[in-house]
């Protein structure tokens, strides 16, 4: 009996669309424009979704790439002194971290477990013919498990090249494709000014789009970078290094260019960066330092994403509030226009809710079909985008179904008035009706 | 006389408008048996449609009794008068009223449906009917694809599909030329002489001669009541 009525009642649904779909085809054009304003809402809001997603994610993974338990220190020429460099040509600038900072954060901060210090020379490096503008970087055995960044191929210096200062390095993972397009770079060496390096390393490539340390300025051209053990680097480059600008030398003297200090528990990660804040401004006079919390990052990427999030949602809200209204309108048209087919329906038997059934199916039709539309083209686009612009995008599988969802919701609720307005019709009437 | 299919018993039907109350049927008392072939007649304005729209269902009287087929329906709320209309009522209207999105074997479902019938029973019972009106091939035509009397013939076809108790009639050949006219009366003829109970309203004098009994309304009430002795 109940399966009975259940194929009752899906026969009866099945006929009801179908009505429904043809009296909206027998309407095309209008029902197509009625639509676009549902499609319009959905599929924007689902393709900037998506790209906004694959922004944030890759902002996130290049954040990850730095470490979360890090917290990277870094020189920065002071402004101020630029000035002055400016004027007096013989000047040496002298600011910076320094070894010093090293050693007192291990004497008095608790909690931090490893130091990278670092030195970060621009320099042109060369395999016979070929150049490349790359960051030459003196670091320490550990810097590939501190920054995340592996070794593809051959291996990493060790402390015995570090304490023999031996002239080996490991190249970043472009920057040896491109000084060795045709063969095999381990063992092969490059030169930089004098120097010559015997590569012993490739290092895996960063997140396709950038290497920026600072996960700031993402547009940035990613650097390449080249390490050498830090020895190596003070021995050859010395303290003092020489910049050569359209006819003026520039010298600065600068003890570490980067350090990375890792802390035990990642819990204490903001406050420890508190402590090394705190620690750098008392013993550096000028602001030459910058300091960089991953982690801080990382929530504040968060917080942006939150924020673009609710702006999103309430652009989608409105789109939805003006298709829905589309919807009302066209519906509310459609009532009147048919106010005789419903004296006849009427007549012939159809109770209130046959007829409400009838024009709300019309209007969820016109509501998810538009909904489907969007939901088509805010797929297509971001897939276009990744393709034809490289932008990473990611499409959460919640939000096509949400957005269909509730685009479908929105004929229920926009059509209900003038559904309802129709079955309210006195019957005598709407057969009197021209 | 049997037991009447249709009985109005002292019904008033008035309608407000604006700040006068206009009476449209004043005390209307009338039986109508089962198998009766009826002509309710009358100038303009004497309450023809009103009656026809209660005997249809589609209105209720300002007092007074209606009884179809032993139901009173001034009783009954919206949803039962409905239900009433699709299963005891037909009804051919003047201007034919299809529904011109749908075809032609659909245009007689249509009641069907909204008695909750299964498609394939529906389906059987349209085509049988599109047959008895001659209709048989034009099953998929829609309606402006036909001719008045043709439209006429699928509106009658509509009207038995529920097997009705009263095939109401409202100036059915009002639209038509006179050879699909007269068509259109003999297969009234041909109805009333398979029992059904027929009701028309016209104010066409020999339309209302093919009836057996003719009522003549004026001013709301009844003036005459006439049987043709056969």
């Amino acid at each position: 009996m109940t399966a009975r009525l259940q194929s009752l009642f899906s026969s009866r649904l099945k006929r009801s669309i179908r009505l429904g779909l043809r009296s909206l085809w027998l309407h095309r054009l209008r029902s197509l424009l009625t639509m676009l304003g549902i499609v319009f809402g959905v599929c924007s809001v689902i393709a900037m979704l998506a790209i906004g997603e694959g922004a944030s994610f890759e902002a996130q993974e290049q954040i990850k790439n730095l470490g979360s338990q890090n917290i990277i220190l870094r020189s920065v020429k002071p402004p101020e002194d630029q000035k002055v460099s400016n004027n007096q040509n013989n000047f040496t600038l002298d600011y910076g971290l320094k070894y010093e900072d090293i050693s007192r954060i291990q004497a008095t901060i608790p909690g931090v477990t490893t130091i990278v210090p670092a030195r970060v020379m621009r320099e042109y490096v060369w395999n016979i013919t070929l150049r490349v503008d790359a960051e030459v970087v003196g670091t320490v055995s550990w810097y590939p498990a501190m920054r995340n960044h592996r070794v593809a191929s051959g291996r990493f210096f060790t402390e015995t090249d570090q304490l023999a200062a031996e002239n080996v390095c490991a190249l970043g993972a472009e920057m040896a494709q491109r000084l060795f397009p045709m063969e095999e770079p381990l063992g092969k060496t490059v030169r930089i000014g004098e120097q010559y390096y015997r590569v012993i390393g490739v290092m895996e490539a960063l997140t396709k789009a950038k290497t920026d340390d600072t996960g700031q300025s993402s547009t940035q051209q990613a650097v390449d970078r080249m390490f050498i053990p830090l020895e190596t680097a003070k021995r050859r480059y010395g303290e003092v290094l020489f910049k050569r600008r359209s006819g003026s030398f520039e010298r600065e003297r600068v003890a570490l260019h980067e350090v990375t200090v890792k802390v035990e528990d990642p819990e204490q990660v903001v406050a420890v960066s508190l402590a090394v804040k705190d620690l750098m401004e008392r013993n550096h006079k000028k602001k030459d330092y910058d300091v960089v919390v991953p982690l801080e990052l990382l929530r504040q990427k968060e917080k942006t994403k939150r924020i673009f999030n609710i702006v999103l949602g309430s652009i989608a809200a409105i789109s939805l509030l003006v298709g829905g209204i589309g919807i009302m309108n066209i519906m509310l048209a459609n009532v009147t226009e048919r106010t005789r087919e419903i004296g006849i329906r009427r007549a012939l038997g159809a109770k209130r809710k046959d007829i409400v059934t009838q024009f709300l199916i019309e209007a969820v039709l016109l509501s998810g079909a538009g909904g489907a539309l969007g939901v088509l083209l805010g797929v297509a686009i971001p897939f276009v985008v990744s393709s034809f612009a490289g932008m990473k995008t990611i499409i959460t599988p919640l939000s096509p179904i949400a957005a269909f969802t509730i685009s479908a919701l929105v004929g229920v609720i926009f059509g209900l008035y003038p559904a309802l307005r129709a079955a309210k019709m006195d019957p005598v009437e709407a057969l009197r009706h021209e | 006389m049997p037991q009447p299919i249709v009985s109005l018993q002292e019904v008033r039907r008035s309608y407000k408008m604006g700040d006068v109350v206009v009476e449209a049927l004043r005390g209307l008392s009338l039986d109508i048996g089962a198998g009766e072939y009826v002509a309710i007649m009358g100038p303009s304005g004497c309450g023809k449609s009103t009656l026809l729209n209660l005997l249809g269902c589609l209105d209720r009287p300002t007092s007074g009794h209606y009884l179809l087929g032993g139901t009173d329906i001034s009783s009954l709320d919206d949803d039962e008068l409905s239900d009433i209309r699709g299963r005891r009522l037909g009804f051919i209207f003047q201007s034919y009223n299809l529904i011109q999105q749908l075809n032609i074997l659909e245009n007689i479902e249509v009641p069907l449906f909204y008695q909750g019938r299964s498609e394939e029973e529906a389906r059987a019972i349209a085509i049988g009917l599109a047959k008895r009106v001659g209709l048989e091939r034009r099953l998929d035509h829609k309606p402006f694809e036909l001719s008045g009397g043709q439209q006429q013939r699928v509106a009658i076809a509509r009207a038995l599909a529920s097997d009705p108790l009263v095939i109401l009639a409202d100036e059915a050949t009002g639209n038509l030329d006179s050879t699909s006219g007269r068509e259109i009366l003999s297969l009234f003829d041909e109805l009333n002489q398979a029992g059904k109970t027929l009701i028309m309203v016209t104010h066409d004098a020999s339309v209302g001669e093919r009836a057996q009994r003719v009522v003549r309304l004026s001013d709301g009430q009844l003036e005459s009541d006439k049987r043709r002795s056969a």
